[in-house]
């Protein structure tokens, strides 16, 4: 059965080892501050907080916090995707009403606050533009014992992907533009089902090499 | 349960977080990350990628209003929804929704497979297909990629086995002759990005009388 506590730790690592592929012949190591094995207490990363604040105390200061830094991005990638200004602040809108409402399955050992979001908004723009529910994955069996955040994990996390966030800052424009365009831009149905010429090309054998290390990696933990 | 041995490829699990997959293979990414630890783990890792892009964004301006509106909302009970259809038997969540909630309505296609087709439109098709034990499916022809992930039994072909779990991505080139595996009947989701060609499905001599 598949369970929060072991879809916690397979996540940390598939993080990782993303974040591993990708700066990949950058030499993450050698970058000051950068230290994957520092495992000293850190405060969690702002988003992160504000959300938390917004799910176990319903703060409305917080809330507002997140819209401020969300709202204006989210609408930068609704128009990316090529909705017009209003019909994108009517999405943003229910994005930022599903975080409120939702905000209590939010789990800080799975998700970073902008993953999360993330995914929430790509949810209610397929619901709202296509008229159609977006089909999602099962959700996982949670085994009652782990309902409680596991602060560890938690942080780990959370590290992990303010580390990616990191290493996506320092990349070169150019790798910077086929990124942001796999994750947020509007290709066309035939670009990603060619299997040559797709923009994802200069990245894929990068994650691949990411994932594959994260294979061994589960084969590890079990 | 068997391992999972054929995982989605890169290039899919990010386009599916990113919202650029159809309808018809959004459904087959989403029931077999239901049935992968592996890839509802790399999907999350994407998904944190997208959130780190997302949080990279320039700002854009946002209407005043915008967030008075939002704000107002939010002492406003939520609209309640019905919930999407869950996991039943064989059948991950996005199937279920996909079938409405209803057991497949199965139709005859010869040599005892059976197939329910449960979208179809120009961005693509989705269809489960029931196959004998130890039956040979017909070389089917499709145009453009077809994801084929097993829900029940097992199949194998020229590329491996397939097992419960398992997801087949298949290239318009491909040509490829499956067989189900012995035991249980074979069950799998089968979803394309061109119309369906029947062609390959219907028993030859049947074939001038439709004239395909």
């Amino acid at each position: 059965m598949l369970t929060q506590e072991c879809i916690s730790n397979v996540l940390t690592l598939s993080v990782a080892a993303l974040l591993q592929g990708r700066v990949s012949g950058m030499n993450l190591a050698s970058y000051k501050g950068a230290d994957v094995t520092d495992r000293l207490p850190r405060p969690l990363s702002q988003q992160t907080t504000w959300l938390l604040d917004v799910r176990d105390n319903r703060n409305r200061a917080a809330f507002a916090q997140l819209f401020d830094f969300y709202a204006p991005r989210l609408k930068g990638m609704l128009l990316r995707a090529g909705l017009q200004s209003g019909q994108a602040e009517d999405v943003v809108q229910e994005v930022m009403l599903a975080i409120w409402r939702k905000a209590d399955q939010f789990d800080p050992a799975r998700a970073q606050a902008s993953a999360w979001i993330y995914r929430i908004a790509r949810n209610r723009q397929i619901d709202m533009i296509r008229l159609e529910n977006r089909p999602l994955p099962d959700e996982l069996v949670a085994a009652e014992e782990e309902s409680i955040d596991d602060a560890a994990q938690v942080l780990a996390l959370d590290q992990e992907g303010t580390q990616l966030r990191a290493a996506l800052i320092r990349l070169a424009p150019e790798q910077r533009t086929v990124i942001e365009q796999a994750y947020m831009g509007e290709l066309s149905h035939s670009e990603i089902t060619a299997q040559t010429g797709l923009p994802l090309g200069t990245i894929k054998s990068r994650i691949r090499l990411a994932l594959d290390r994260l294979r061994h990696d589960l084969r590890d933990l079990r | 349960m068997t391992e999972i041995t054929h995982h989605l490829p890169e290039n899919l699990i990010i386009a599916y977080a990113a919202c650029r997959l159809g309808h018809a293979f959004s459904v087959a990414v989403a029931a077999h990350v239901s049935l992968c630890m592996e890839c509802r783990a790399r999907l999350a890792a994407h998904e944190h990628a997208g959130g780190a892009v997302l949080e990279a964004l320039p700002k854009e301006t946002v209407s005043h209003e915008l967030k008075l509106r939002t704000m107002a909302e939010l002492s406003a009970p939520a609209r309640v929804g019905l919930p999407p259809p869950e996991h039943a038997g064989i059948y991950p969540g996005a199937v279920m929704a996909a079938l409405k909630g209803r057991p497949p309505r199965w139709r005859a296609l010869g040599a005892g497979i059976r197939q329910c087709i449960l979208t179809e439109d120009l961005e693509g098709s989705l269809r489960l297909l029931h196959i004998p034990p130890a039956q040979g499916v017909p070389d089917h022809g499709h145009g453009g990629l077809e994801l084929t992930l097993v829900l029940q039994g097992s199949f194998s072909d020229e590329t491996g086995r397939f097992g419960a779990g398992d997801i087949q991505v298949a290239t318009e080139d491909m040509a490829h002759s499956p067989i189900a595996g012995g035991g249980m009947p074979c069950v799998c989701l089968a979803a394309t990005d061109a119309p369906l060609n029947f062609r390959g499905w219907l028993p030859r001599m049947l074939q001038p009388i439709f004239r395909i």
